[in-house]
């Protein structure tokens, strides 16, 4: 019994992760349509953020992630202003100048922070295990979960309660029909480049004491994010969801039965049939676009 | 399209007649083998200062460069100083072997220094081995490897085990559960790990190999309570071993009853996890920072007033240094000889020096490098206590878990 607990728990801790990493994206490619291979570096600068602050000023965790969110969510609002949305004609080009944006983010990191791995401090009262349902879990894999959940919910409410997340709604079905009812597209793209970024750089700053800090840690998030996100359908939150709880749950379940390499592997494997028979992903929502 | 063509047919042309004239003497005498010549003693430095191994290396390049300094300060070799010219191979084997013939056939030097990677010495090998030259290699490394023209100056596997695993079974247990990163320097090491523990009647319980990068230990905890070992026995590398150690702490588990032993666990990674997560793990190599030893403070104490007081060295760092006064003195004992690579190899085996570590010595049946490994627990404070550590220096056996393969001087002997 406590075996299966412990699996569950494990497969939840990745699911809650990969959610994490992947909302931000599935914002951004889901409303806007643009693939965002520079997700992984927003990712990276959340983390850089919390390292800064707390080298600099000795700032606590929790501080941090509201300093990584505005600070990563201005700089998405930059590189939306003065890149992106010249591109919004050209999906496909979109990808290699996010790509070069990511190329440029993390060369930068290198050059201004340094190559060597950062240290970043988890909070004492995080950093051992507790019992749940008699099983020990570890106490910062449970905030990240609740983090993610209330950042879920927070995402839910801003959409669907919203004068904005009804106004993006609208321009995601019909830009020119939106901006004839008097919606800003322009300023309605800009704050949602935005927050995609601002949740990535969160993510970063909740994973950073968990895992490393270094340049290319986004990398390895970028490629985790998209799997996700095009599992579960690039227009449906809740699809991203299911499909991050799915792919937690199998790869924690494969990793325990064979290995990590072995795991990974399998897990493309299946996305990969997955989305040959079924190419809008598990929860495909039919939206007329313009 | 067309001049260029003309210029560089222009040049080999240029190029040929130079070569016809420049060698005479190439059906006298092997004339690719580099000289000393002109009361300098030229060396190339073979260490990334750019890529993604460039943060080490970088250090290694400065342990190198201080050393050379320092004999130069002191007189040089045999009144003659040694003129080091510095490559930059960027982390990548094909610019390793580019770089290293540059500095053999073009600067001429009588011995290069260099590589951090089994891959880029790999990538080097058949170029020294080509022009016979000579590589000194500073990296603890997995053995299986008898070059003529490499002298390793860091642990093989026997080096860091022999006395480790049996000090883990007698201190901690027989259970051991075996963890590293996908690739060769793992796999070697925990053969010979597995051997040790069949003589001691030990136990493997778990044998895990992640992705290089990997940072989501979950299920290898998972697995790792599942089975209870009294010690995980871990060969990951890189930002892996800092995560592994955070998320270890976390998941509640106690390096009093189940430490981790790691052969690759450096004062730079405690850096970076945080030394509340390293502390009580354990790690065996030949080269602490806190080692106490006259030339130790002497080593770290100049290493600091040179490139700044938050520095640290480490077990790779010292070897880089050492080997360039084992360079020295092989080249003082060749006195008026030809100043050759091969003759340097030669005279470099059985020299002794009295290094950070302790006496080193050069194993002359296979160039490898007698060491001092030591056991060291991690402290709060990111230094390592030492707490065991050989009686005498130990002997490398590169084909140490291969019986009937022997390293001799002419190359790999089946026996």
């Amino acid at each position: 019994m406590s075996d299966i607990l412990n699996q569950v728990f494990t497969g939840l801790s990745l699911a809650s992760i990969l959610l994490l990493v992947s909302l931000g994206l599935a914002i951004i490619y889901g409303t806007m349509g643009v693939i965002n291979l520079a997700h992984g570096e927003f990712v990276m600068l959340g983390a850089y953020t919390v390292w800064f602050l707390q080298k600099n000023f000795g700032l606590d965790l929790l501080p941090c992630l509201v300093v990584s969110f505005f600070a990563v969510a201005a700089a998405g609002w930059l590189i939306e202003r003065l890149i992106v949305r010249h591109l919004y004609k050209r999906p496909l080009d979109t990808i290699l100048a996010t790509w070069g944006v990511s190329v440029i983010l993390q060369q930068g990191i290198r050059l201004t922070a340094g190559a060597e791995l950062r240290y970043v401090k988890m909070p004492g009262w995080l950093s051992n295990a507790v019992p749940v349902l008699g099983v020990e879990v570890s106490a910062y894999r449970i905030f990240i979960f609740v983090l993610t959940l209330l950042l879920l919910a927070a995402t839910y409410l801003l959409f669907a309660r919203t004068r904005y997340g009804f106004s993006l709604r609208a321009v995601t079905q019909n830009q020119e029909v939106s901006r004839c009812f008097g919606i800003n597209a322009a300023r309605v793209y800009s704050l949602t480049f935005a927050y995609g970024a601002g949740l990535a750089g969160v993510a970063g700053a909740l994973i950073a004491p968990l895992k490393s800090v270094s340049p290319d840690m986004g990398t390895g998030a970028v490629i985790d994010a998209f799997m996700v996100v095009v599992m579960g359908g690039v227009a449906s939150l809740m699809g991203t969801v299911a499909s991050a709880a799915i792919i937690g749950q199998v790869s924690g379940l494969l990793a325990f039965v064979y290995n990590d390499t072995v795991a990974k592997a399998l897990v493309f494997f299946g996305v990969v049939i997955l989305i040959r028979f079924m190419p809008e992903g598990i929860f495909s929502v039919r939206v007329r676009r313009g | 399209m067309n001049s260029t063509r003309r210029n560089f047919l222009k040049a080999s042309a240029a190029l040929g007649a130079a070569c016809s004239v420049g060698f005479p003497d190439i059906w006298i005498k092997n004339a690719s083998l580099a000289h000393a010549a002109g009361g300098e003693v030229k060396v190339g430095i073979l260490y990334s200062l750019t890529g993604t191994t460039a943060i080490i290396e970088k250090s290694l390049n400065q342990a190198c460069l201080m050393a050379i300094e320092e004999i130069n300060a002191a007189g040089g070799i045999n009144g003659m100083q040694i003129k080091p010219v510095v490559e930059d191979p960027a982390s990548d084997p094909a610019t390793f072997a580019e770089k290293a013939r540059k500095l053999v056939l073009g600067d001429k030097c009588v011995s290069l220094f260099g590589s951090y990677t089994s891959a880029s010495r790999k990538a080097v090998l058949p170029v020294v081995e080509k022009y016979h030259n000579l590589y000194w290699y500073p990296t603890l490394y997995e053995g299986r490897e008898c070059s003529q023209n490499v002298i390793y100056t860091g642990a093989v596997p026997n080096q860091q085990q022999q006395d480790f695993v049996p000090w883990l079974v007698k201190n901690f247990g027989k259970k051991f559960y075996l963890i590293g990163s996908n690739y060769i320097y793992p796999k070697e090491e925990n053969n010979v790990c597995k051997i040790l523990l069949k003589r001691l009647g030990g136990e493997v319980v778990g044998e895990e190999y992640v992705p290089l990068g990997h940072s989501e230990f979950s299920s290898v905890i998972q697995k790792i309570k599942d089975t209870q070992p009294n010690v995980i026995f871990s060969t990951v590398v890189g930002d892996s071993v800092v995560a592994l150690h955070r998320q270890y702490k976390a998941a509640g588990l106690d390096p009093a009853k189940m430490p981790m032993a790691s052969l690759t666990t450096s004062e730079e990674e405690i850096a970076a996890m945080g030394g509340e997560f390293a502390e009580g793990h354990f790690t065996s190599a030949p080269y602490f920072m806190s080692y106490d030893s006259p030339e130790n403070q002497k080593f770290v104490a100049a290493f600091k007033k040179k490139y700044g007081p938050d520095k640290v060295t480490n077990f790779v760092s010292e070897p880089a240094y050492f080997q360039v006064y084992l360079f020295k003195q092989a080249v003082e004992k060749l006195g008026g000889k030809d100043i050759t690579p091969p003759e340097i190899r030669k005279a470099s085996w059985d020299q002794e020096f009295k290094a950070p570590q302790g006496v080193v010595k050069i194993d002359p049946k296979n160039s490898h490098t007698y060491l001092w490994p030591k056991i060291g627990e991690a402290q709060r404070n990111g230094q390592f206590k030492i707490i065991e550590q050989s009686k005498e220096s130990i002997e490398p056996k590169p084909y140490w878990a291969y019986p009937g393969q022997v390293c001799t001087p002419e190359g790999l002997k089946q026996a």
